[in-house]
């Protein structure tokens, strides 16, 4: 593969002289680089398309079919049926609404509690390495792990939090459920905010805030009209990744309450559906509509709130 | 230099290890065939297939591979495999509720001539029943199950015949501020399902038609839906009934809540650890609305053959071995789990590991198989979760919901919740 490559680049760039170039708007070399970049990535695109857009398509085109595993038989082509059936479905809306609700409030959070910890992370003058580190620890334990303890710690006569709290089965039922998931996920993700927080506080210089300082600008002043607008392009990122993460929510649930008096995701009805149900058209169907919505939200992000990569802004761009 | 000899060294070592791996592998597949045998976790099953191995002589060697603990864990493990056609799972224990659902899609083998008769003759009806889809018997019944009434026979002198009986004589035991209250399975799950299908088939009443493909919910089954909510608004039901698996209502009865306990046979044995309650524990058959014989649900598990096995031959044979009367015996006395073999209940072991055999061999005689139908598992999601919780119950608004939410699932249109 890689052999192939460096071929055709060398192809490219012997190729290159014999190029008409009307447009002098690029210089010969830049084109030439430009072209060898497009052939460089061009056999990793082309792997990434074969395996990611084959079972894109593959689930559309399940979408639109009667396909249950359990009669094999009745498979047919319906179709929109199974999107009207979905989008009918009051199962779905219910998983719909406890998505979003999960990922507002804990993205929400998670953005007030990762910056304080971000802040503390980047002032902290003594113990930086131990702050940093306990700050890490539920990122670094394994999702399924963590949600087990979550669930001993709130079952009654195993855990702790049950017996804090009165002893009553919170994960039986929907409301309580869905706020010790919503904690867990929380707890989980925080510090991966703080994280991509932090990088964007390294952004700031430090000449900056102390002018303003010097002006008289108050602390709250200084975070809201210096460090808050120069961050804008890591908040935005950080919180693209967390709402599109948050709204895919699986483990979390699947291990707490897997999906029992109407605490499903939209993630955990599919898989209900696709894996345990053995129903490929409905599945499907509903894969398909995640993928709209993620689609959506990440419109919403980039094209909207104007979410870039961090460095990846006008100066980086020939 | 150091170093690199001592990666080296570690390298042959590990290449040893991988070679001596991949040797003995080679030499048991020399051997001959390899029966795999899928299972739940069974604590003493391993002695069995080892007794069928010595039986087999040689011909084939059974392996025991253990599947999850969970009911929905192995059948997910199963059904995934078999989708993809993986040759490497020769015999399934299915729960008797996967028959129709795997035979359907063509991943199960028929049972036919002398086999067929073998695993018929004398086996129990009922279990029988539950491995049999369209007419072809498609498992072979291992162990069944059926829930009795179990109660205080310190509180309760007679045990109730009726349903009403029970929760009069439960309410009035309550409001005397005697232990009285009624335990039993009313999650969101299986149990319930399990409740509500000997609540409406003692009744006389219907789910789904013969054929599995139709709903009726018919006014029988109207009935049934007012007796459990009856019970679940009874003032005598356990306060955490609608959150309660077997494990919470045994337990609930073991410490001294509850005078009624509706359950499997297991919580004999488990009330034996605490003489002073087992002494009073007694056990009756299960009441019913109209005071008839009950209709109880059977459980269990069944073997059934894999339609990828490259040994079908072998993997039958090994099936008869291991719900041969003599296994059965030895996974009642050891496992605690009912035999499907009429015979083996009169072996004289069984008399003291089971002394309610006869209520548990009438009850079976009698008893009644879930909806059969492939799409069970969405039947019994969308029973469950439209019953849960019972108290909350409208009898006949919520029969007109299970008619057409069932109807939906038969017809893989409707959305699992």
């Amino acid at each position: 593969m890689s052999h192939a490559a460096t071929e055709d680049a060398v192809q490219a760039e012997t190729a290159e002289p014999v190029a008409p170039r009307k447009k002098a708007a690029l210089s010969e070399g830049k084109r030439a680089e430009r072209r060898l970049g497009w052939l460089l990535c061009a056999p990793a695109a082309l792997t990434m398309i074969a395996v990611t857009g084959w079972p894109i398509l593959y689930s559309v085109l399940l979408s639109m079919q009667r396909f249950d595993l359990k009669f094999p038989d009745r498979t047919e082509w319906i179709w929109f049926d199974n999107y009207i059936t979905v989008l009918s479905s009051p199962y779905w809306w219910n998983a719909v609404w406890v998505t979003v609700l999960l990922t507002v409030v804990t993205v929400a959070v998670e953005l007030v509690l990762g910056m304080s910890l971000a802040l503390i992370m980047h002032r902290a003058l003594v113990g930086r390495g131990i702050v940093r580190t306990t700050t890490l620890i539920p990122y670094g334990i394994v999702t399924v792990v963590a949600a087990f303890s979550w669930r001993f710690a709130w079952t009654p006569g195993t855990g702790y939090l049950a017996e804090a709290l009165g002893g009553d089965p919170v994960l039986t039922e929907k409301i309580p459920a869905l706020m010790v998931v919503g904690l867990a996920e929380i707890w989980k993700t925080t510090p991966f905010m703080a994280l991509l927080l932090m990088a964007g506080l390294a952004l700031v210089p430090d000449d900056l805030l102390k002018a303003a300082a010097m002006d008289g600008a108050s602390g709250w002043q200084r975070f809201i009209r210096i460090t808050v607008p120069i961050m804008k392009p890591a908040i935005l990122v950080a919180l693209l990744f967390r709402t599109l993460d948050a709204f895919r929510i699986f483990d979390n649930l699947f291990v707490l309450t897997a999906g029992s008096q109407g605490t499903s995701s939209v993630s955990m009805l599919t898989y209900n559906n696709l894996i345990k149900g053995l129903n490929l058209g409905i599945g499907s169907t509903m894969s398909v509509l995640i993928f709209i919505m993620v689609a959506i939200i990440a419109f919403v992000f980039i094209k909207l709130f104007g979410t870039a990569a961090p460095g990846s802004d006008d100066g980086g761009k020939r | 230099m150091g170093a690199t000899r001592r990666y080296r060294l570690a390298a042959g070592v590990g290449a040893a290890v991988l070679a001596a791996g991949t040797l003995t592998a080679c030499g048991s597949g020399d051997q001959g065939i390899t029966v795999n045998v899928y299972k739940y976790p069974q604590e003493n099953f391993q002695a069995i297939v080892d007794s069928c191995n010595a039986k087999a002589g040689g011909r084939y060697n059974i392996v025991y591979n253990k599947l999850p603990r969970e009911a929905d864990g192995q059948r997910e493990q199963m059904v995934r495999r078999l989708a993809a056609e993986d040759d490497s799972m020769d015999v399934l224990g299915l729960d008797v509720t996967w028959t129709a659902e795997l035979a359907k899609a063509g991943w199960i083998r028929e049972f036919t001539g002398s086999v067929k008769s073998q695993v018929e003759n004398g086996t129990l009806k009922t279990p029988l029943e539950t491995a049999t889809y369209e007419g072809k018997l498609y498992g072979a019944p291992d162990n069944t199950n059926v829930q009795l009434l179990w109660y205080r026979s310190d509180l309760v002198p007679t045990p109730p015949k009726t349903w009403d009986e029970m929760i009069s004589m439960a309410e009035a035991l309550v409001a005397e501020g005697k232990p009285g209250q009624i335990v039993g399975q009313g999650k969101q799950y299986e149990g319930l399902v399990v409740l509500f299908n000997t609540l409406v088939k003692s009744n006389g009443g219907t789910i789904l038609d013969e054929n599995g493909t139709k709903a009726i919910v018919d006014d029988k089954a109207v009935e049934a839906l007012e007796a459990l909510k009856k019970l679940a608004t009874s003032s005598a039901i356990d306060p955490s009934f609608s959150n309660a698996a077997e494990d919470n209502a045994r337990l609930a009865m073991e410490n001294g809540n509850a005078a009624f306990q509706l359950n499997w046979p297991y919580v004999y044995a488990a009330a034996q650890k605490k003489p002073e309650f087992a002494k009073n524990f007694k056990w009756a058959p299960y009441p019913t609305v109209s005071g008839d014989q009950a209709k109880v649900t059977v459980g269990g598990i069944n073997y059934a053959v894999s339609n990828y096995t490259a040994h079908p031959d072998e993997s039958f044979d090994a099936v008869l071995c291991l719900r041969g009367a003599e296994s059965q015996k030895l996974a009642a006395l050891k496992d605690g789990v009912p035999p499907t073999i009429r015979a083996v209940y009169d072996e004289p072991e069984m008399a003291e590991a089971y002394p309610m055999k006869d209520d548990i061999l009438a009850t079976l005689e009698n008893a009644s198989v879930r909806p059969r139908t492939p799409a069970y598992q969405n039947v019994s999601t969308v029973i469950s979760t439209i019953l849960s919780p019972p108290g909350s119950i409208e009898p006949q608004a919520t029969a007109d919901r299970l008619r057409q939410e069932l109807q939906d699932a038969l017809d893989s249109k409707g959305v699992l919740p």
